[in-house]
């Protein structure tokens, strides 16, 4: 129902460690203090990441969201393309996605197709 | 005292976090200009370096949105973000509570900002100073621009802001320095990511570079989205700086599209 809704949740989780904390231990206290529907408060328990793409959360709270998660980068962006797939073009928001569903827009350099220099960061 | 150094970076997170999936070649050049922008940084002495960025909720939410944000503690910490992600340490970043307070009150003078005596630094913040103050031994006064929850301020707010950070810099006894940092063309976090528009970001840093004023806030918000992605609207960082730069001209010293970093990753300076 409220896009807002999951945002705030999201932005709050993000940027404090004791509140990860809180959810980590207890997800569906934290949740109760935020107007969600069924559908959100599932899509934040999963996460299904490609659903809440498709609602509408802003990519910067996502992306944060994902890493709290462990979600790896490349699995990240597949998990956004699916969830397009599945349920349609990103609601509202500015946050939306331009190319084919089966695009590759940044590949991924390895050893073994990339060249090479003897500098490390 | 006058402006000591005026500059700009790019911030993304991958930089940092997926340093090991970039062309390696490319990636070092990269890495290699943000040592010369840091050691441009450390010839001109400063007191503090003013860190003109574009956070991602960090701090800010659409509850109680500034426009212009500056921070006034202490002391910073970052990064809000799984520091293995971002692959960036957690720091306590130092800054100035007295000097930013001083700042603050000469840059309201020309225009209207919110101040914070709280602020956590995500990637926007922390990857610069990764490779620019990497002892975090530099006292830093954060500043933010609204440009991630629309309505944002137009450019033409944004220039005037960098005119009032340069008037208050130029008002301190302290050396002050200035780094904008944002996206030029990107589409960061969502699928697009690593689309870039790369004849736009060159057409753009050449603006930059000749600091022309007009051509510089000749973008409206629906063609940057349309052109240059939700990420483009990190411009006003930039715009910030050139203004602050008070019609000094630019070098660009690094600008090259790196896909899985997700923008033109971009180093430039101007000669004040």
């Amino acid at each position: 129902m409220s896009l807002y809704a999951v945002q705030k949740f999201l932005f709050e989780l993000n940027r404090s460690e004791s509140a990860q904390a809180q959810f980590r231990a207890a997800p569906d206290s934290m949740l109760a203090d935020f107007d969600l529907t069924d559908e959100e408060i599932q899509a934040l328990l999963e996460p299904d990441i490609g659903l809440l793409f498709h609602l509408g959360v802003n990519g910067q709270i996502l992306m944060h969201f994902a890493a709290f998660h462990q979600v790896e980068w490349q699995d990240y962006l597949q998990r956004m393309r699916d969830g397009i797939s599945k349920h349609g073009p990103v609601r509202e928001g500015v946050y939306a996605m331009t190319t084919a569903a089966d695009a590759v827009v940044a590949p991924v350099h390895t050893p073994s197709n990339t060249t090479t220099s003897d500098g490390d960061h | 005292m006058p402006l000591v150094y005026a500059g700009v970076c790019s911030h993304a997170p991958g930089i940092t976090g997926r340093s090991d999936q970039a062309d390696r070649a490319v990636r070092d050049s990269f890495y290699a200009a943000f040592d010369l922008m840091r050691s441009d940084i450390e010839a001109s002495k400063p007191d503090a370096i003013v860190v003109i960025a574009a956070e991602h909720f960090a701090n800010f939410f659409m509850n109680n949105m500034p426009s212009f944000a500056i921070g006034m503690a202490d002391h910073y910490e970052g990064p809000i973000e799984d520091s293995t992600w971002l692959g960036i340490d957690k720091q306590v970043v130092p800054g100035n509570r007295e000097l930013s307070q001083r700042f603050i009150s000469e840059v309201m003078k020309g225009s209207d900002v919110s101040y914070a005596e709280e602020w956590k630094f995500d990637h926007g913040i922390m990857v610069p100073l990764h490779f620019l103050t990497p002892r975090y031994d530099t006292a830093i006064i954060p500043v933010n621009i609204n440009c991630q929850g629309p309505p944002l301020a137009p450019l033409q707010r944004a220039w005037a802001f960098g005119e009032s950070i340069r008037a208050a810099a130029d008002a301190l006894p302290e050396r002050i320095a200035v780094v904008g940092t944002g996206g030029i063309s990107h589409w960061p976090a969502t699928p697009d990511s690593g689309k870039i528009n790369v004849d736009w970001d060159h057409d753009f840093m050449d603006r930059w570079c000749r600091n022309d004023r007009d051509a510089l806030l000749d973008y409206d918000d629906l063609s940057v989205y349309a052109e240059a992605g939700q990420g483009g609207f990190e411009i006003r960082t930039f715009i910030a700086v050139s203004a602050a730069a008070g019609g000094a001209t630019g070098t660009v010293h690094f600008l090259e599209p790196i896909p899985i970093f997700a923008v033109s990753c971009t180093v430039a300076s101007y000669a004040i």
